[in-house]
């Protein structure tokens, strides 16, 4: 996977290691890296380098402040212009005369019908009454898709099938929303590639009849250097007031939302961050810095922990610890958690700094992966009481359980020693003390 | 073969076409090396594929005796050409029932090409099925069922929001049944960091093997052309779960200049069957390594 930035930059001036004012050599060294992770992050070649220049006329001279490293320095500088390209999160032009036409345009498959019904949900929830139209009538079903998002949000739609010309029915539904005092009106179109011309014309004969106060790309967070020409094309032909970014919840760095913000020079309005359709929020320029420079992304993990766990078993499980009433069945399902949360390697990816680490001490996956089914194994093997109390295990009862996971009486005496120094810190954070965690990448 | 140069003409334009400008009939120095790294960057070939690919071709400057950028292209096409595996046909044949299961994230295309690819077996006269395997999207068994029309083949489906399991199995019960030949599984888009969903889909798998038991016999990877380096890690993450036999690469008529096929190529080692360069049951080709070099360098006038 990617090397944080942060790992990369700490890499170069490990060698250079001075402290004091940048110089136009430190920030060179480190640009070229800089350079490479925004390449690695599908941020267009040209965007990049336009952005590299800006930092370098920023960073050189700057004092390198006392609390900070060099490479600390230069990823401050980076993270703050790329902030500042991507922009303040825009916001919808809802003022001015009802009803306020909102058009999607953008390629196959980029989300246009899901990201209409999500936006048509969120502004209902804010107090306004919106309505779908089903402007594309070129997919197989797309009509279909709308109605039935439309039918379980309760929302209302208009559509007329797939015989009528978009514009007609754009325009047709533009004028049954206002009759029906909608305030707010989706034009759902059909995706099209920017570069066929009889269907951006299309789009232009829609805008020209419902006069939309936004129009609005919807694009994969995924798209490669491919960001800059399809934002443009949108942008030259039919003239963009802002982006929805779909498909964030992936893993993708998401650096072409840099390239068509850059393009463009519209803001980025909305991210869509799920399949529920709920799963629409208001664009974080911070967040979506940090990931770009792959300088880990707790919020992501956060939000993958969330996926993964039982909000109810983990209720239970702090009030166990907190009760130090923590047992190995607990152990064990916490265990299983952990492992629905990808492998150790990727957890690792995910946290910031930790790159290094794992560089370091070389966690070797398929390892830590056995080892977890080795603890695994020895926990099935034993009664429901020895898991509850294992002071029961004796011996004997080693012996059998020993025999009955495969692994050998010393296995266990390890896991239980590991189990009573997990516990014993419980203990400590349950009376509020931060307890030392030593070797804990071991 | 001309849909195919028409499809892949604009994407030739937008890259060859610069890079054969680029390395006009002059002495190679630094710039030609800057010019070629930035043209495979810009078609999303990936860091590391053009370090190595720059590598090597430095190496050849020095032990052929090139030295004018024009002879590059030469070299350069050849580079490319070696990181492309010719593909094995689909292994559908020499059994009852052959399954094809699809998948891939959300948006990517995965309908579309099964569409495309069942009319494309129904040419070649085999007896084809179609599984609904995606009960999640709005509609998506609606878009399913035209597709079948079109292509003429029978779709067995379920209800919107059932078990896609269950669905599938059935499908494959009703394909035995029916004495199918090829039964292609349709599934729901998913994100590949997303655990359940991809849990679910190793479920649909071994669903299928409950009735075919070495189902299935192919398992295409769906990737969307305009994809940057994150089709890698798609890749990664869908070969790990189901394990990948080979990829479908979409959406190649738009200017997005498929570089990711290199780089999947490269760390994969994953065959690409078909790519799709257009919205018709016609649009899907097979991928043919030589070919798509080949016309990818073509001075062609066909726009």
């Amino acid at each position: 996977m990617f090397e944080s930035l942060s790992d990369r930059l700490q890499n170069v001036f490990d060698q250079l290691s001075r402290k004091g004012k940048l110089t136009e050599t430190d920030v060179d060294t480190a640009l070229r890296e800089v350079r490479l992770a925004l390449l690695e992050a599908d941020v267009n070649l040209k965007v990049a380098k336009d952005f590299i220049r800006r930092v370098k006329e920023r960073a050189i001279g700057v004092e390198v402040q006392k609390s900070l490293k060099p490479s600390q320095q230069v990823i401050k500088i980076v993270h703050e212009e790329l902030i500042d390209t991507l922009g303040a999160p825009g916001r919808l032009n809802l003022d001015g005369p009802t009803p306020r036409v909102i058009m999607l345009v953008g390629l196959q498959g980029s989300g246009k019908t899901t990201t209409a019904a999500k936006l048509a949900l969120s502004l209902r929830q804010d107090g306004r009454r919106p309505w779908l139209v089903a402007g594309d009538t070129y997919r197989p079903a797309a009509v279909d898709q709308l109605v039935t998002l439309a039918k379980q949000l309760n929302l209302p739609y208009y559509e007329e099938g797939t015989e009528a010309s978009p514009p007609d029915i754009c325009e047709r539904g533009l004028q049954a929303a206002k009759e029906a005092g909608a305030t707010v009106v989706l034009l759902d179109t059909a995706g099209r590639l920017q570069i066929d011309d009889d269907m951006m014309h299309e789009l232009q004969a829609i805008r020209d009849r419902t006069k939309p106060a936004d129009i609005l790309l919807v694009a994969d967070a995924m798209t490669g250097q491919e960001a800059v020409r399809i934002a443009d094309g949108f942008n030259q032909q039919v003239g963009l007031t802002g982006l929805i970014l779909t498909k964030v919840d992936g893993d993708a760095r998401g650096g072409a939302a840099i390239s068509m913000r850059e393009v463009t020079g519209v803001p980025i309005k909305y991210m869509g961050i799920g399949e529920k359709l709920d799963a629409l929020e208001l664009f974080h320029p911070d967040r979506l810095a940090s990931r770009i420079l792959g300088m880990g992304d707790m919020l992501t993990l956060i939000e993958r922990a969330e996926q993964a766990f039982d909000e109810r078993e983990a209720e239970e499980l702090q009030r166990k610890l907190l009760k130090n009433q923590f047992t190995l069945e607990d152990f064990l399902k916490q265990l299983q958690q952990i492992k629905r949360l990808g492998s150790i390697g990727q957890i690792l990816d995910m946290l910031p700094g930790m790159g290094r680490l794992r560089q370091q001490v070389d966690i070797d996956n398929e390892s830590a992966q056995a080892q977890l089914k080795k603890v695994e194994a020895i926990i099935y093997s034993m009664t429901p009481a020895e898991r509850r109390n294992p002071k029961r295990l004796n011996a004997s009862r080693k012996r059998r359980v020993a025999a009955g996971s495969g692994t050998t009486v010393q296995d266990i005496n390890v896991l239980l020693k590991q189990f009573r120094e997990m516990q014993r810190m419980m203990k400590m954070v349950g009376r509020g003390q931060m307890p030392k965690i030593p070797g804990m990448f071991r | 073969m001309a849909s195919l140069r028409k499809g892949l003409s604009r994407t030739r334009q937008s890259f060859f076409g610069r890079i054969a400008q680029a390395l006009g009939a002059t002495e190679i120095n630094d710039d030609t090396w800057d010019d070629v790294e930035e043209l495979l960057i810009q078609a999303d070939v990936g860091v590391p594929t053009t370090m190595q690919l720059i590598g090597q071709m430095q190496g050849r400057v020095r032990r052929e005796g090139i030295t004018r950028s024009d002879q590059l292209i030469e070299a350069l096409k050849d580079e490319l050409r070696g990181l492309l595996k010719a593909p094995t046909p689909l292994n559908l044949s020499g059994r009852v029932l052959s399954v094809v299961l699809v998948a891939g994230v959300n948006g990517s295309g995965k309908t579309t090409s099964i569409g495309k690819m069942a009319y494309r077996m129904k040419l070649n006269n085999r007896r084809v099925m179609i599984a609904a395997g995606d009960t999640f999207r709005a509609a998506a068994i609606d878009q399913l069922k035209l597709w079948g029309e079109r292509a003429d083949v029978p779709v067995i489906a379920g209800m919107p929001n059932s078990d896609p399991a269950a669905v599938v199995y059935d499908a494959v019960s009703a394909a035995h049944a029916r004495k199918m030949e090829v039964l292609i599984v349709d599934t729901a888009g998913r994100l590949h960091s997303n655990f359940n969903l991809m849990a679910e889909l190793v479920k649909v798998r071994d669903v299928l093997r409950k009735v075919v038991p070495d189902a299935p016999h192919e398992t295409l990877l769906v990737l969307d052309g305009t994809t940057g380096q994150n089709a890698l890690t798609q890749a990664k993450k869908f070969q790990e779960a189901i394990d990948i036999t080979g990829v479908v690469v979409t959406k190649l008529d738009s200017t997005a200049k498929g570089g990711m096929l290199f780089a999947i190529q490269q760390e994969l080692d994953l065959p690409i069957h078909y790519i799709g360069i257009g919205e018709s049951i016609y649009d899907l080709v097979f991928f043919n390594p030589a070919t798509f070099v080949d016309s990818l360098f073509e001075n062609g006038n066909e726009e």
